[in-house]
């Protein structure tokens, strides 16, 4: 297989990010109709196949470089391919279509802003993860949060309204703080480029003002203890952008915490302890927030505080074998949250709840959607032969190599809280008793009856009232399902055949644990 | 050693107004914040060198100010500015919704179920 290098560093890779910018606009001056939701659905496919190409050409551990605007190395703000941009941006690109198919079959397409808001924030994350640049990280995240705030409040109900004000709060706090850790990086070492920051952390000075950005990057990826703004935001908008938040904006700040950590830092640095604190007390915090959550959002978004713990704490473990963990489950991550926030969805907008306990029983009527939930929730938890059950083998394998008895015992038990609020979910929306079924307060484990498939069933229970007289059940639409059921089949086939992605994790791990060849296609002259 | 004093009065107040509440004097907060954060970036490029770098062409290379900052800055002025319109208008759009909208935190919030659903 060849790729022509030049063609995608001088094209394909700055049009990762102007090309869904130049769509937003045509798709903003055309206005909600068929051809713009065309446009909404073509730009990621292309992106996805630019992502491709790049996977192919940089799986043997070369980088692209795109030097814009042809300034020499160094001086010009590069755009960069290797192996991880390459992975995320077709990842990414892969959540983005099948929740863009889900938000036209939920009905968001007809909102003229739509479309052009989600374009816009695309090009952003695809940006952010293609720089190599600081302050361009800096000018992307903000490219992909601006839009972001108006997909929040777009319903504009007033529950809205308050959660797009404190996310806006809290994003411009983290950027602030971002934009102050910069002007401090800059000022010790004259420069903001990733590549000539490499290695420099061991500098006290370098390190501190590098260490400002990290906690700002915390913040974004909602890491513990900057975690709480999550989950009192992110279930109050609608559950497609929720969907696309979850895959996409915390990931950039998780994305830009592995490339800083793993570039800038040397391994055994004091930030490297603070760091494995962190995401240890975020596995253990997002995990039992999510058993206290009422609404399927809310386990699903306290969830994600656990997973981002799981992530990152590769990132600061036996370099490339920790690295290439962090590769594989963050992507196995973001493919089955974002199955499961839109198999959510699905029920939010067909039963009109996302309120866990006035529903229920719903996998009778609905097996496909269900199977969809069990398939993802399965991987999440860590189950063979799912994505899931490599990822935490990585992490597990991860923490082992560097003797962390602390990570390798939190990574374990904090499995049995995810199949605690998994199990919550599953019980309480598609198995169990159908709702107006069920007495309001009659909420314990005994009583519910539960599907064969499910994992470790206490009891079954078979509740007579609901096989004498079963409620009108209308059938949900199948563009609803079908996206939640694709990712999580992703995730299935992943699990399956794991070898090509575990090596290419592997490779991408080994060339963020030595940034050699990253360091010097960046600062190396042209492309 | 100014903009030492003035970045440390800027993040002081700003914080100060940020965590006070109500939505007028959290904006304030912010904008004070924002400031801070350019006049570190400014600051960055080294205060003592502001001659213009090319006089009469001319390269004054000795105390030409760093144009680097500069441009950050400026962009940040500016990403800055278009946030703190929407804050604004949020806060307004807020306001129209509810009546009680000063000194209001959020929160948990009881039904989120409101948000673009189909309701049955």
């Amino acid at each position: 297989m060849n790729v022509d290098v030049a063609f995608l560093s001088t094209w394909a890779l700055p049009l990762v990010f102007l090309g869904p910018l130049i769509a937003a606009v045509i798709t903003f001056v055309i206005g909600a109709s068929a051809v713009s939701r065309f446009i909404g659905l073509l730009v990621p496919l292309g992106v996805f196949a630019v992502s491709i190409a790049l996977i192919i050409a940089t799986m043997d551990g070369q980088v692209v470089v795109s030097q814009i605007a042809g300034w020499p190395g160094g001086i010009a703000i590069a755009f960069v391919g290797d192996l991880f941009s390459a992975l995320m941006l077709a990842v990414s690109s892969l959540l983005v279509f099948t929740s863009m198919v889900f938000s036209y079959a939920a009905g968001l397409g007809i909102d003229r802003w739509f479309v052009p808001a989600v374009l816009i924030m695309t090009g952003g994350v695809y940006g952010a993860y293609a720089t190599a640049d600081l302050f361009n990280l800096f000018v992307m995240v903000e490219v992909a949060l601006l839009p972001s705030y108006i997909l929040m409040s777009r319903s504009g109900t007033l529950t809205a309204l308050r959660a797009a004000r404190l996310y806006l709060i809290v994003n411009l706090t983290a950027s602030t703080l971002f934009l102050a850790g910069l002007g401090a990086v800059y000022g010790v070492t004259g420069t903001v480029n990733m590549a000539a920051l490499a290695g420099l952390g061991v500098l006290p000075v370098v390190g501190v003002a590098t260490g400002v950005i990290v906690i700002a990057l915390s913040l974004k990826a909602a890491l513990v203890p900057t975690h709480s703004w999550l989950p009192a935001t992110y279930p109050y908008t609608s559950p497609a952008v929720t969907a696309l938040f979850s895959g996409l904006l915390t990931k950039i700040g998780v994305y830009a915490l592995v490339r800083i950590i793993s570039l800038i830092y040397e391994p055994g640095q004091l930030v490297t302890v603070i760091v494995v604190i962190a995401c240890v007390a975020s596995m253990v915090i997002g995990v039992l927030g999510a058993l206290g959550e009422g609404t399927i959002r809310g386990v699903l978004t306290f969830h994600m505080i656990s997973q981002v713990g799981y992530i990152l704490v590769g990132v600061v473990l036996a370099g490339a074998v920790g690295l290439a963990a962090v590769v594989f489950y963050l992507i196995h991550h973001t493919i089955v949250k974002t199955s499961l926030f839109l198999t959510g969805g699905t029920v939010e907008h067909e039963e009109g709840t996302g309120i866990i306990r006035r529903l229920g029983g719903l996998a009778r009527a609905h097996p496909v959607a269900s199977l969809a939930f069990l398939l993802a929730a399965l991987s999440l938890i860590g189950i063979p032969p799912f994505s899931g059950f490599w990822a935490k083998l990585g992490v597990l394998n991860a923490a082992a190599d560097a003797g962390s008895a602390l990570v390798f015992a939190a990574a374990l038990v904090v499995s049995v809280g995810t199949l605690g609020s998994m199990l919550k979910l599953g019980s309480g929306v598609f198995w169990g008793t159908p709702k107006g079924m069920r007495e309001e307060d009659e909420e314990t484990p005994s009583d519910v009856t539960v599907g064969p498939e499910t994992v470790g069933a206490t009891g079954v229970a078979i509740d007579v009232a609901t096989a004498v007289e079963a409620p009108p059940v209308t059938r949900w639409r199948p563009l609803l399902v079908i996206p939640g059921l694709a990712l999580a089949l992703v995730s299935l086939g992943i699990g399956l055949y794991p070898e090509w992605l575990l090596s290419l994790a592997d490779t991408a791990g080994r060339s963020l644990a030595d940034p050699a060849a990253y360091v010097s296609a960046v600062l190396g002259g042209g492309s | 050693m100014t903009l030492a004093i003035a970045v440390g009065l800027l993040a002081a107040v700003g914080t100060w107004l940020v965590v006070r509440g109500g939505a007028v004097r959290l904006i304030l907060g912010f904008i004070l914040l924002g400031h801070a954060a350019n006049l570190i970036i400014i600051s960055a490029g080294g205060a003592f060198r502001r001659e213009a770098p090319l006089v009469d062409g001319q390269l004054l290379a000795e105390n030409a100010a760093d144009p680097l900052p500069q441009a950050f800055v400026l962009t940040a002025i500016v990403i800055t500015f278009g946030v703190t319109v929407y804050l604004l208008s949020l806060v307004a759009r807020t306001a129209k919704q509810s009546s009680k909208v000063e000194d209001e935190s959020i929160g948990r919030i009881e039904d989120p179920t409101d948000g673009g659903g189909r309701s049955s």
